[in-house]
């Protein structure tokens, strides 16, 4: 997806006013999508302290579960969204009762075990042969628009409307509602939360559970842009273990503002050097931000913990 | 009449601890058989080549260098640093070996030490900035670096690009080939275990446990930590400049997957802790994984079942079982 970014703007780059146009359009566009990839992963791994590998493997089994969907049973593409949405949920809820229950607490056991579930997805997929140019998901609308002098198509303004709405509806529902509560009241202090009567194992479920849902909604909007390819589930691990390293895992404001930090530096690079150095660019971010401020962005005492 | 079940340790164990009563052959038996009994098994299996055939003892010596790469993870998660990308030594360890081979044209007794300790020292340096990190977060930046290497290679076309560096030198005869795992392997294995029990291996389980108290001591981790990479990375790039110039030849594939899981896989199979385990779990996993070649990627697939149903099953490993076993009878008492 990121390629096709440099392409457009290599293109239209010759005026610098439009040059510059465009970078800071598709920054934005780059780093809502950054965006969307992390937020389903730091918010399970703030809620529960599980590091969900198997995101990736979640990411890409959605996008084809829509292909398969809409291809092989010729659902409306509307259901076979939210089928697609409800199924991934579910999986990351029947995750934790089946696996991560028995390994809690062993930091070890539940890397091993999500990692090898993520591995078990996409290879299994590989072994399908998912692997040719056919597998691309429809547009949610064709056509684009023009957005001071470079053109936008509507896809990419759905993704940027779609992650606005994301953040939107996270925090409304974490502050509102009493599942959204249970979650905080777990992630501020867990042993307060269960003298309260919050059930640890089922906010901890909900939260896999969510988190995996919103790996399918990213990966429903944002798979449209290119084919679907199994290694881009490696990928969406490495973007959401960046993002969240920058800007410090469980602060939705950092993971917000590290988007806009890896998203931009992103299509920078691949503006004036190559677009093979933009993968550079989340290691780089990631060592510098441990030797310069280790928790992150906006990390807190919590994770400072946890991680150095 | 309530029973429970109790362990309790074998007599001639407890007496096997101590070294100088060791006055019966009964006793040096019961301490040597477990450690020669494979010892032996190692060094003859690859005598047997008329017996076995050739295709096995090729296999036999694949077996070696992931069990190799077990053993490098194995030491990195005796220190708390969980790895999820050993393919990282595997690559490194090849490529350089490959370089020196293709470029340089310099015969493979120098560039299989060259590439195992180049190699470990660029591993080293690549995880330097990254082991102020602990668990979850090492491990994260562990799975992506060989992913970004390879991909690094190919978009850059240096190194041969996604065609690799082909025609280099091969051994010169079969038994280099069948020997030298072998015998790498039993150096790492029994001088790990030794590493781990000196005081050096204290610090280092020190740290996996509780780096805190560790740096109370005046105990500059980190460098502690580099150096167990060092040392676990050696034993991962030879693996991987050996198969170099088996293969003679060096690609991206070094750093696929499959050298990242296996060793993993490996590990947990046979028991994390015991460098023992590792070497069992790969002498189990990897034949059956040739068995299980017709399949093709599959294969990866039935590395994550088994990672899953022993990660959740049956944490302890094979080789803590079979230690258990030995050691200690089990009888039922009467607790009503």
């Amino acid at each position: 997806m990121t390629k096709r970014v440099y392409g457009i703007v290599s293109q239209k780059g010759k005026a610098t006013s439009v040059m510059i146009n465009s970078i800071i359009i598709y920054g934005l566009v780059n780093s809502v999508i950054l965006a969307l990839i992390a937020m389903g992963f730091s918010l399970t791994f703030g809620i529960s302290g599980v590091a969900n590998f198997a995101y990736g493997g979640f990411y890409i089994l959605s996008g084809f579960l829509t292909w398969m969907l809409l291809n092989y049973l010729k659902f409306p593409f509307v259901l076979a969204i939210v089928v697609t949405i409800g199924v991934v949920g579910l999986l990351g809820f029947v995750t934790y009762w089946v696996i991560l229950l028995r390994v809690r607490g062993i930091a070890l056991s539940e890397v091993i075990a999500t990692f090898a579930l993520g591995v078990g997805i996409l290879e299994l997929f590989r072994w399908l042969g998912f692997v040719t140019y056919e597998f691309t998901l429809p547009y949610l609308k064709k056509g684009m628009v023009l957005i001071a002098g470079v053109p936008l198509d509507y896809q990419r303004l759905f993704i940027i409307g779609i992650g606005l709405a994301l953040v939107l509806f996270l925090y409304l529902f974490t502050h509102h509602t009493r599942i959204g509560l249970a979650f905080r009241g777990i992630a501020q202090n867990e042993r307060t939360a269960i003298s309260l009567g919050i059930k640890p194992d089922w906010t901890a479920a909900l939260s896999l559970a969510f988190g995996s849902a919103m790996a399918s909604v990213a990966a429903i909007v944002i798979l449209p842009l290119g084919i679907i390819s199994i290694n881009q589930g490696y990928e969406v691990l490495l973007i959401a273990v960046a993002v969240g390293i920058v800007g410090g895992l469980e602060s939705v404001p950092g993971i917000l503002v590290a988007s806009l930090i890896l998203g931009y530096a992103q299509i920078i690079t691949g503006t004036y050097f190559k677009p093979e150095w933009m993968m550079v660019v989340y290691l780089a971010a990631i060592v510098l931000t441990l030797a310069i401020k280790p928790s992150g962005l906006f990390g807190k005492f919590k994770e400072l913990e946890e991680r150095v | 009449m309530k029973f429970r079940k109790e362990r309790l340790d074998r007599g001639i164990k407890v007496r096997c601890e101590d070294i100088f009563v060791l006055s019966s052959y009964q006793e040096m038996l019961y301490m040597l058989f477990p450690r020669v009994v494979p010892v032996m098994i190692l060094l003859i299996l690859p005598l047997l080549k008329g017996v076995i055939g050739l295709y096995w003892e090729k296999v036999f010596m694949i077996t070696c260098t992931i069990a190799l790469l077990a053993l490098s993870w194995d030491l990195m998660a005796s220190v708390g640093l969980i790895s999820l990308g050993q393919a990282l030594f595997f690559g490194v360890g090849a490529y350089v070996t490959g370089f020196l081979n293709h470029t340089f044209k310099l015969p493979p007794i120098l560039t299989i030490p060259l590439g195992t300790l180049g190699g470990a020292f660029i591993c080293t340096l690549l995880l330097l900035p990254v082991l102020r990190l602990r668990g979850v977060y090492f491990a994260i930046v562990t799975l992506t670096l060989p992913l970004l290497l390879a991909r690094f290679i190919e978009a850059t076309k240096i190194l041969g690009g996604t065609e690799g560096m082909s025609g280099l030198t091969p051994f010169p005869n079969i038994w280099v080939e069948l020997y030298v795992p072998v015998l790498a392997l039993l150096v790492c294995l029994f001088g790990f275990r030794r590493l781990i029990n000196e005081d050096y291996g204290l610090v280092l389980q020190g740290i996996r446990d509780n780096d805190r108290a560790v740096m109370s001591g005046a105990i500059n981790i980190y460098w502690f930590k580099a150096q167990a990479v060092f040392i676990a990375g050696v034993a991962g790039a030879f693996a991987g400049a050996f198969m170099t110039h088996y293969n003679q030849v060096v690609g991206m594939s070094a750093f696929a997957m499959d050298y990242s899981v296996l060793p993993l896989t490996a590990a947990v199979l046979g028991g994390i802790g015991s460098f023992a385990g590792p070497t069992i779990g790969a002498f189990i996993l990897i034949p059956l994984s040739e068995l299980l070649r017709a399949v093709g990627t599959l294969r990866v697939v039935f590395y994550s079942a088994i990672l899953i149903i022993c990660v959740v099953g049956l944490p302890e490993g094979i080789f803590h079982y079979m230690r258990r076993k030995y050691h200690q009878f089990e009888r039922m008492v009467d607790v009503g």
